[in-house]
């Protein structure tokens, strides 16, 4: 018996999905192009912007996979930014410059990290579990600070980028930014995948009701686990592609507020949307680069801005453009 | 007489200075209709968590289908066949129905380390939580969100989720609880149909649905259970009279004392 | 030996002063649910409310009372403007919004005050050392520091033990709904309360901007071990707090003064004094997550929640 066994997956109307959709598919277009732009009128400024905002896009897409859709809020996310970019700095310095084996391992350091937090954070829940993400992040960051071989407090030069052979040259800006951008897209379709997988469905019934998950039987623990250590892992890979970007890496990036930085970008953009997290990106490093430019203290604007999305709009940016507001 | 599907012996478990369950002995026999009655307060929350493993007993044991079941976790249990319903209706919300109950279903069908196809496109999933569905009236509600489901409705859900694991004992933490008339009787209905083809451990205040349908009765009392057996005995037992039958206010309504 | 006791009394120093913190900040979680990232920005306030008044009236008596009034000002004016809105919200929302706050004071503060810190001076005599024990000396203001703290908590805990409203904090915290039912004010406690942490805060910050710093963005340094000895403490407990940030103010400071003597034992100098410090600051989050293991509730859990 078949008859129609699949209604529509939580079913917006249908004029409201097109707003957002156009938006998004608008917002990609641009980034697509912003390389061309260049090219066409020389001025290179908005890519070393955009290639950042891609890549830390990538780093709130993680932090989307286990806050929007399981339901965690990890405050401590910007450490494998930090242990990813490290990966890659370190091995620089000690003469190891194929991109071939920094890369894996500042996803395989960054995932083994994640496991060790997850494995002791997610015995707690709500703001505990908040905080000591936090604690394990900060303890990132004083290591980092602590290695004097490696800069410490002041930093890494690397001098040159990852190297992958005849491959990819990474050191052609362009090329360097449409490949941050395919992997942007590449992890956005990855997790598409993941979300709607039985892992997935798995994951997101413990962020709805982890009490009824259990009741139903199923092991929730090793599925937070999981998820916290690929999102952990996808976070080392932007660590990589920053430290590529910058040519530099320093504790300052394991910071608590890059920490909170993701987290704003992630909520800006809806939580639990596969887009939300670019937008989230986007608007974020916009308005902080737009606000340097026109006042000296950009944060009198962008402090109340983020206070009032967080007492106003539910949902984020996401949620206000499907029309859903706090009551 | 079968072998218990459910016994548990000595069963105990203490709140600071409350015993809120004391020494605990029940037999579930197979397929039978079980019903746990007694005043508020008497100790149903804290058995419900006993047998469904969010409580840790201090003392005693639970035996289910043979195995001792005391040490294993909420999870554990469930797979093992051992399913239960809400007294407070807990689903995932945001979900349909039918997503509620094909999740039942997943927990059951191996394991969901599985990344890439589409778990909503999973007959294997869909079918026999659309299945479920059928069998407690839901199946025109599959698609609809549950916060847009009735009370009554979601009531329903509960059961669905638990019968979609093919449990072999249902326990049912008070599944008439916050409904009408109307939808009592459609529930008693549905419970009567079930009977018989799986156990049922019924936790209820509805003494009228209670008698309907129960084989044998057990009547907790301050955390002990104060009298066992079939329902016309349970009925003239003058300690359960006095301690429970005799309340001047509650839900039950027992007209008929023999 | 003489120097370990001075590390001791530095290290207990230091505890009170997180003692303050996370007094203020276990106040708010407890009993208002609130995640408030903000409230190292209220210790931040207090220390340049303070440097001001001192300029302005040439006394460090003063300018601690201006200061720790400015800051119960402060501190009520937010909580009704910015705070109340998040009240019963997510924690998410409520971290996002008091995130904004940090970077809204730490801008605020650039441009009222100048990027370059402030500093707060003493009367000189408050410096000089005193023998406490034979042959022990110690500054008088560090021993003030700790009294001055002694008193706050146990001024604290009679509040909250024998005070009426102590008790309406105390109910508050177990159970919220039932205080509102019985037609207490709930709004203007909370506003209280709230002010009351800021106080606290604006008073550590006060105390300890002679030896240590006014500066932006201090807040935000000493805020993470605030939280750290909250949750090692146990949230909403104030004796836990106390308790904690103790051990957290010890293990701090004698981790930094020992820890690199301790492995120049084990290892090259060099590695001794880079690891020492990292170390040592390490050592509390250790400390914290080896809490949440075994005992996520804390050393002192609050009675019923």
């Amino acid at each position: 018996m078949t008859a129609s066994l699949d209604p529509p997956l939580n079913a917006a109307p249908a004029a409201v999905l097109t707003a957002r959709t156009v938006f998004t598919a608008g917002l990609l277009a641009i980034l697509a192009l912003v390389p061309v732009y260049a090219l066409a009128t020389g001025e290179t400024f908005g890519v070393a912007l955009f290639t950042r905002t891609i890549i830390l896009a990538i780093g709130a897409v993680s932090l989307n996979l286990i806050m929007g859709y399981g339901g965690m809020v990890s405050f401590g996310h910007a450490a494998y930014l930090g242990i990813g970019g490290y990966a890659v700095g370190i091995l620089a310095k000690e003469g190891i410059g194929s991109g071939f084996a920094q890369w894996p391992v500042a996803v395989a350091a960054s995932a083994l990290y994640a496991l060790v937090v997850g494995a002791l954070s997610l015995r707690t829940r709500g703001v505990y579990f908040i905080m000591i993400t936090l604690a394990f992040a900060q303890m990132i960051y004083y290591v980092a600070i602590g290695l004097d071989r490696y800069g410490g407090d002041d930093g890494l030069t690397i001098y040159k980028r990852s190297d992958f052979g005849g491959l990819i040259n990474l050191n052609n800006k362009v090329v360097f930014y449409y490949l941050c951008f395919a992997i942007l897209l590449a992890s956005i379709f990855l997790i598409s995948r993941l979300v709607n997988s039985r892992f997935g469905l798995a994951l997101r019934g413990t962020r709805s009701n982890e009490r009824r998950m259990r009741a139903i039987g199923f092991p929730t623990f090793r599925y937070k686990l999981l998820a916290f250590v690929i999102s952990g892992a996808l976070c080392g890979l932007a660590g990589a592609l920053l430290a590529n970007h910058t040519s530099f890496i320093s504790p300052a990036i394991i910071h608590w507020t890059r920490s909170g930085d993701l987290i704003v970008m992630v909520v800006l953009g809806g939580l639990g949307s596969l887009f939300g997290p670019v937008i989230g990106a986007v608007i974020f490093l916009l308005l902080q680069e737009g606000l340097s430019r026109v006042t000296e203290y950009p944060d009198l604007i962008l402090g109340p801005i983020l206070l009032l999305v967080a007492i106003y709009v539910h949902g984020g940016i996401g949620g206000l453009l499907e029309g859903r507001r706090r009551g | 007489m079968a072998e218990a599907l459910l016994q548990t012996e000595r069963l105990t478990r203490r709140f600071g200075g409350v015993t809120a369950a004391d020494a605990i002995g029940l037999m579930i026999a197979p397929k039978e209709v079980h019903a746990i009655i007694g005043p508020n307060g008497a100790g149903k929350t804290t058995l419900i968590g006993l047998l469904s493993g969010e409580i840790v007993p201090e003392e005693g044991s639970i035996r289910f289908d043979g195995t001792e079941i005391s040490g294993l976790p909420v999870y554990r249990r469930s797979q093992l066949g051992l399913a239960r319903s809400f007294q407070i209706t807990s689903l995932f919300r945001d979900f349909t129905a039918l997503d509620n109950v094909a999740l039942a279903v997943q927990a059951h069908r191996g394991h969901s380390f599985r990344f890439w196809h589409d778990a909503r496109r999973e007959d294997a999933l869909r079918r026999p939580a659309f299945a479920a569905l059928e069998r407690v009236g839901l199946r025109d509600r599959a698609g609809t969100r549950v916060d847009k489901l009735s009370h009554g409705e979601q009531r329903q859900l509960e059961i669905a989720m638990a019968l979609a694991s093919d449990p072999q004992l249902l326990l049912l933490d008070e599944p008439m609880a916050g409904m009408g008339p109307d939808e009592s009787a459609r529930m008693v209905h549905l419970l009567r149909v079930l009977k018989g083809s799986v156990t049922i451990l019924l936790i209820e205040h509805d003494m009228e649905a209670v008698f309907a349908l129960a084989d044998r009765l057990s009547v907790l009392v301050y955390g002990r259970i104060i009298a066992s057996g079939d329902p016309e005995t349970i009925r003239t037992d003058p300690a359960v009279r006095q301690a429970y039958l005799g309340e001047k206010h509650g839900t039950e309504r027992s007209g008929h004392d023999g | 030996m003489l120097y370990f006791f001075e590390q001791c009394l530095n290290g207990i120093q230091l505890g009170m002063l997180l003692f303050l913190l996370a007094a203020g900040l276990t106040l708010v979680f407890g009993i208002m649910d609130l995640v408030n990232l903000a409230h190292g920005s209220l210790y931040m306030l207090g220390a340049y409310f303070a440097a001001t008044f001192a300029t302005l009236t040439g006394s460090f008596t003063l300018a601690l009372i201006l200061a720790l009034v400015a800051s119960l000002i402060a501190g009520m004016v937010l909580e009704v403007i910015a705070i109340r809105p998040l009240y019963g919200r997510d924690h998410l929302d409520q971290v996002l919004g008091t995130f904004g706050l940090i970077l809204l004071f730490n801008e605020l503060v650039r441009l009222i005050w100048g990027p370059e810190g402030r500093t707060l001076s003493l009367p000189p005599e408050m410096l000089t050392a005193v023998q406490i024990l034979p042959g022990v000396h110690y500054p008088i203001y560090r021993l003030v520091i700790i009294l001055a703290t002694l008193a706050v908590a146990g001024l604290l805990y009679v509040l909250v033990m024998r005070t009426r409203l102590g008790m309406l904090v105390r109910a508050g915290a177990s159970n919220r709904e039932m205080v509102g039912a019985l037609g207490i004010n709930i709004k203007l406690l909370y506003t209280l309360v709230f002010g009351l942490g800021a106080t606290l805060a604006g008073f550590a910050g006060v105390m300890q901007a002679p030896i240590l710093t006014v500066q932006i963005g201090m807040g935000e340094n000493i805020l993470i071990l605030a939280f750290v000895v909250i949750i090692i403490g146990g949230i909403g407990s104030i004796r836990g707090a106390f308790v904690a940030a103790i051990i957290v103010g010890l293990i701090d400071t004698l981790g930094r003064s020992f820890l690199s003597d301790l492995l120049h034992l084990f290892l090259s100098n060099n590695a001794a004094q880079t690891l020492g410090p990292s170390l040592s600051s390490m050592s509390i989050y250790m400390l914290m997550a080896a809490i949440l293991v075994f005992r996520p509730e804390g050393l002192f859990p609050a009675a019923s929640r």
